[in-house]
């Protein structure tokens, strides 16, 4: 019975996405056909045709290149400031905290039309500097509230213990707490560069030009312009896909455990 | 790259905020070694700026300050080239506040908060409650569960309204087994269509839901489960006195961000809809709204006030989800930062 629950469930949440994979080794003739079919034969030529074109590597590559940049920026950032805010006795060390978890609240839809006039007074239109800097900063706060507690964790004889064997704090910080602080670390930026790769509305407002256009841009433009080839959409769609999925079947276990200590600090 | 570009840009800034929010920018060049003689306290606080400086800056510029900027664009009519000069006062946010767009916007929104809440919150426990039973493939249903959250919204609006359109999948489905008198227009007819958004969203954000419901489980100790299974009883008792109980702080926060993240709804309705069908077809949002008539009807003094409001509502829900609801969760955490 549990089987056959977790079997059902599995299969709701599977089918739409095996929809598009398996959609994309048809011809538009047997989706027209049959919509909800299964390719007869499997054809190889719309995920050919999508893999040869330069458009998808570049759009590729664009979605690359601000995923992992967020990804960077985010870690390092979020580790240096939860690390203050985990492990330092301030005045104003509560203000800061919760200037950072009010962020939770000013998602990028309230503040999205005046980043846009931002970003171009910059000169950073068109430009994938123009969504990596704002997509770090509205990332550290998630990052900061699930790194802070595990940084809090690391037992305080440990910090004594280097401290006598003439570790500075800043020693200790990058001798230790950084190893020590990886899951945390992993979940964090897993998430981030999730959030990065699938990133829809600021890469609509900065990015106009085809050729700085990341992939979920380009997706939508894809299926706008090829609008009748169904099935060459549906390939499309699913290799821009893949990294994201690849990525978090990786690291799954990072993500749930990663979830765990948030949820319980 | 942009840790360097943090630091350098620490160094420029004028010494102040240590009284005003705490500790963000001290009043310090970068530490070196030769400010020894100060004492340790000096170099705490060094330590503390070089270390959060390059992250609150950055939050401050890209996060921070854009919302204000948000209030203050939204008293002017303005279309977004040089500096604003037309000063309207309140007028567009009377404007929002007759437009009945925005009124059938603001339902679509309250619906769409309420039918999630009731959609996913008992079916996830129910799902996390099975999956956390011993079974084989667990890890793998995990991580099978989760796959429409990792997908990018673009891929889910893109795929879904190939296969909700009427000569889609899902259409066909239900004519191969043999339930044609259910077919209809699930993007285009009115009634269904909000609908149609709502099976979307479940099918999209359950899998979070059940992960961190998991998660709550999983921190739950074995033995009081023991304890009570020992002590006689029985499955559904253990479950309701202890298990949801304990599960109650991760569902309040589920619930904040489930409620927090309709309100805000934007990109499936958007890809699926597109601009101007999403108000014919009674799925528009407070933001595609935002989106459709600020930035590209060219009117941005007119979108930030839209923009405020949103965040206005949002915020007052917020708060007084806050104050309600997750106060006994939080009481600890901040008694612990208040500590001096």
């Amino acid at each position: 019975m549990t089987y056959l629950i977790a079997f059902f469930f599995v299969g709701i949440c599977i089918g739409p996405v095996a929809y598009i994979v398996i959609g994309g080794f048809r011809s538009n003739s047997q989706i027209i056909r049959d919509p909800a079919g299964f390719p007869s034969p499997w054809e190889g030529t719309n995920y050919l045709s999508v893999l040869q074109s330069e458009i998808f590597w570049r759009q590729m590559g664009n979605s690359a290149i601000s995923a992992l940049a967020t990804t960077a920026g985010v870690v390092v950032l979020g580790v240096m400031a939860s690390y203050v805010l985990a492990r330092y006795e301030f005045k104003g060390r509560t203000a800061l905290y919760s200037l950072f978890a009010a962020g939770l609240m000013f998602p990028m839809t309230v503040a999205i039309t005046p980043l846009y006039i931002l970003v171009r007074e910059l000169g950073l239109m068109n430009s994938l500097p123009g969504i990596i800097l704002p997509q770090i900063a509205f990332a550290l706060p998630t990052t900061i509230i699930i790194l802070v507690p595990f940084l809090r964790a690391i037992p305080k004889e440990l910090e004594e213990a280097a401290a006598i064997d003439g570790a500075s704090r800043l020693g200790f910080f990058f001798r230790m707490v950084v190893p020590l602080s990886l899951p945390g670390v992993i979940t964090t930026g897993i998430l981030a560069f999730i959030a990065s790769w699938n990133s829809y509305m600021l890469p609509l407002f900065i990015l106009n030009d085809e050729t700085a256009y990341t992939l979920p841009l380009g997706v939508q433009a894809f299926a706008a312009q090829y609008s009748v080839d169904t099935a060459r959409v549906l390939a499309f769609t699913s290799l821009s896909m893949i990294p994201a999925l690849i990525f978090f079947s990786l690291f799954e276990r990072r993500i749930v455990g990663g979830l765990t200590g948030a949820v319980k600090g | 790259m942009s840790d360097s570009l943090g630091e350098n840009t620490l160094t420029k800034t004028s010494p102040e905020g240590r009284s005003r929010s705490g500790g963000g920018a001290v009043t310090a060049p970068p530490p070196v070694r030769r400010g020894r003689r100060k004492g340790p306290d000096w170099r705490k606080h060094a330590e503390i700026a070089l270390l959060s400086g390059p992250a609150v800056l950055m939050f401050l510029a890209f996060v921070i300050f854009p919302v204000i900027m948000a209030a203050y664009y939204g008293f002017y009519r303005w279309k977004g080239f040089g500096p604003p000069t037309e000063f309207v006062g309140f007028d567009n946010y009377l404007a929002i506040f007759r437009d009945s767009t925005f009124h059938d916007a603001l339902l679509h929104n309250g619906f769409i908060v309420v039918m999630s809440l009731v959609l996913q919150g008992p079916a996830a426990i129910a799902l996390a409650l099975l999956l956390n039973q011993r079974m084989r493939g667990r890890s793998l249903v995990r991580v099978l569960i989760f796959v429409p959250y990792v997908v990018s919204e673009v891929i889910v609006g893109t795929g879904w309204s190939l296969m909700l359109r009427t000569t889609g999948a899902f259409n066909a489905l239900l004519e191969n087994i043999g339930l044609e008198s259910l077919q209809v227009d699930w993007l285009a007819n009115p009634d269904v269509a909000l609908w149609s958004l709502m099976m979307i969203i479940t099918w999209k954000y359950i899998g979070f839901a059940v992960i961190l419901f998991l998660a709550g489980l999983q921190s739950i100790p074995e033995e009081l489960f023991e304890a009570a299974a020992i002590d006689g009883a029985s499955y559904w008792q253990i479950q309701r006195r202890i298990t949801l109980p304990l599960l109650g702080p991760t569902i309040r926060i589920w619930a904040f961000l489930s409620i927090i993240g309709s309100m805000q709804l934007f990109d499936l309705v958007y890809i699926i809809w597109g601009q101007y069908v999403a108000a014919t077809a009674g799925t528009s949002t407070m933001a595609t709204y935002m989106v459709v008539n600020g930035r590209n009807a060219g009117n941005y003094g007119f979108g930030n006030a839209v923009a405020v409001v949103l965040f206005l509502i949002s915020l007052v829900v917020a708060l007084v989800y806050q104050r309600y609801v997750l106060r006994r969760d939080t009481e600890g955490a901040l008694t612990e930062g208040k500590k001096k």
